[in-house]
């Protein structure tokens, strides 16, 4: 019951975080190990689709039951293996709005929001719902049925619905995936404004990498089941330390090379690419001369220049030419043949200013710091 | 035309629809969530009176009513008298005879209400029973609609299993479609084809709004 959490609702948050140790199995062979942590506010899930994000939401909502392991909200456990414990969805008190958001498609949304609260006196229920009506901006759409709001009208009731029955915990299924930027920003805003009062942990699913600089506080990154990496979107995804969170990132640039000299005093080394003569300037790491390392560079972090640039703090200047060009949306990509093809990624703008074609002779300037060594994968 | 075989006929197809409304409901329920592996068998049961010979389930439910077996030897120390030729009897078979017209559209119009609904409604701390009340029965209207009208239908114009439960006793056993096999046997054609065409058209009038339902001509 709701009112047996009210005691400890003045609780400092950290007590309140959702932690989650679960394996689970799928007859495809798919095998899900997910560690995390999750404390007050709101945490990403971050990964492909397939990687076991929304598996871990059906999980932590006692949709789905794991194999193994244990899932609490501070001290309180609704999953737990060895003690043969699992509470059921319907006393879990875990907000979840879906991916498809699962509106009951005959009830306004007036109705929709008020679903949840049927224990409470006809009184208090109204008073609880129009006041979530109001605080998502959505008073003037009550009596409207889901059919007749546009998405992200249905979004805001969805996440109402969820929140006014004061949940532990809030799940959401790549909530925004659907919806325009402004729209987005400002439920988002919504939604961290309810969430300042509350402070509940929030999971937050979503495969976009723009989704998970524009929100996140905290950033899980999965893949084939598996936690690769945990942080802030700046420790994991700006500077990734492996492969695959580096391909999920969106980092175009990946290569193989070898290192050939160490300039300590100058915090870096050079490498060349394999297969090539081309020599890469980054940044120091502990490694020897004529060890094997990777690279990753961001397309977006690459300036090209059609003469050759002089007077840069840039230590990485290569010579190339343009093999390709293909505009998408209002980024233009471009690949440059240096020894190896670089990715590049270009306004087009300045691919009008700077009269680029296909064959053109090109440089490509890359700062140190824009270089991420990858380490090997784990296991 | 005998009016009150007509009337008998509308009695007891209207009680066969009430009870199945409400003892159908939950087993189409169960029908259409059950993960049970012999759920398939359950589903035949419930199926067999649609290409069963009505004589044959008649004949059954005869011999199941007599004093013979333990369920009309139980009947006849309750009520003093047994199942077989009276209304009760008549309820009883049809129910039986009529369960798939009302189970099947119902089962099927329950699968086809999204799963995440039932989900959500789950993670909002309603339960089982009450998520089928205030999600699944609205969203299952049409279905529920078609249930009713076809075992209505089907049960206003059964003949066989009636003939061998109920015999034919005026006002109690003689249904619609007796009558009009009796007029036949007696050559009396004008009779039974003015109550024909009744039944013509009462089944053609059931069978349209069946399909206007679940065409949405009418928003429910």
């Amino acid at each position: 019951m709701k009112v047996g959490t009210d005691g400890d609702a003045e609780a400092p948050a950290g007590n309140r975080a959702l932690s989650v140790h679960i394996q689970k199995g799928f007859p495809g062979g798919f095998e899900l190990a997910a560690e995390l942590e999750a404390p007050a506010g709101i945490t990403i899930l971050f990964g492909r689709s397939g990687s076991g994000k929304t598996t871990i939401l059906g999980c932590v909502a006692g949709l789905l039951a794991p194999d193994a392991g244990r899932i609490a909200v501070g001290s309180r456990v609704l999953f737990d293996h060895a003690q043969r414990l699992n509470v059921p969805v319907v006393r879990r008190n875990v907000g979840y709005v879906f991916q498809d958001l699962a509106l009951f498609p005959h009830l306004t949304a007036e109705q929709n929001v008020a679903y949840g609260l049927g224990r409470l006196a006809a009184g208090e229920r109204q008073h609880q719902v129009q006041a979530m009506l109001e605080q998502f901006r959505i008073a003037h759409l009550a009596g409207r049925k889901p059919a007749e709001l546009s998405g992200g009208e249905r979004q805001r009731v969805a996440l109402a619905r969820s929140l006014v029955i004061e949940p532990q915990v809030l799940l959401l299924d790549e909530p925004l995936a659907a919806l325009d930027l402004p729209t987005q920003s400002q439920l988002i805003a919504d939604l961290r404004r309810w969430n300042r009062e509350h402070q509940i942990p929030i999971l937050y699913v979503t495969h976009s990498q723009r989704e998970v600089f524009a929100l996140g506080e905290r950033v899980v990154v999965l893949d084939a089941g598996k936690v690769l990496a945990q942080g802030t979107p700046q420790q994991v995804l700006r500077a990734p330390l492996q492969e695959t969170v580096a391909q999920l990132a969106g980092f175009e640039n990946i290569f193989d090379a070898r290192v050939i000299a160490l300039h300590p005093p100058h915090g870096t080394m050079t490498c060349r690419l394999e297969g090539s003569s081309v020599e890469l300037e980054v940044p120091l790491a502990k490694a020897v001369v004529g060890e094997a390392a990777r690279i990753a560079v961001n397309a977006g972090d690459i300036l090209m220049a059609v003469e050759r640039p002089r007077g840069l703090s840039a230590r990485n200047v290569l010579a190339g030419r343009l093999v390709g060009l293909e505009q998408e949306g209002i980024t233009v990509h471009a690949r440059v043949d240096c020894g190896v093809v670089f990715q590049v990624k270009l306004t087009p703008t300045a691919r009008e200013s700077l009269a680029l074609a296909v064959g053109r002779e090109v440089w490509l300037v890359i700062k140190t710091y824009s270089c991420h060594l990858l380490e090997s994968e784990p296991g | 035309m005998s009016w009150q075989a007509l009337a008998l006929s509308v009695k007891l197809a209207a009680i066969v629809s009430a009870v199945l409304f409400v003892v159908g409901m939950p087993i189409a329920y169960w029908i259409a969530s059950s993960r049970w592996r012999w759920r398939f068998l359950v589903e035949a049961v419930v199926a067999l009176p649609l290409v069963l010979p009505p004589t044959v389930l008649g004949f059954y439910l005869l011999v199941a009513m007599g004093p013979r077996s333990p369920l009309g030897r139980l009947w006849l120390r309750a009520f003093g008298h047994t199942l077989s030729f009276t209304l009760e009897g008549l309820v009883l078979a049809s129910l039986l005879y009529s369960l798939p017209f009302a189970v099947q559209p119902f089962a099927a119009a329950f699968r086809s209400v999204d799963r995440q609904l039932v989900n959500a409604s789950a993670t909002l701390g309603v339960s089982r029973l009450r998520t089928f009340a205030r999600v699944i029965v609205p969203l299952s209207s049409a279905g529920i609609i078609t249930g009713l009208v076809l075992s209505f239908a089907h049960t206003l114009g059964e003949f066989g299993v009636v003939l061998m439960v109920g015999g034919n006793i005026p006002g109690v056993t003689r249904t619609v479609s007796i009558d009009i096999y009796d007029q036949v046997q007696s050559l009396n054609y004008a009779a039974a084809n003015q109550t024909a065409l009744l039944l013509l058209a009462i089944s053609f009038i059931t069978l349209s709004v069946v399909y206007a339902v679940n065409r949405k001509v009418w928003v429910l």
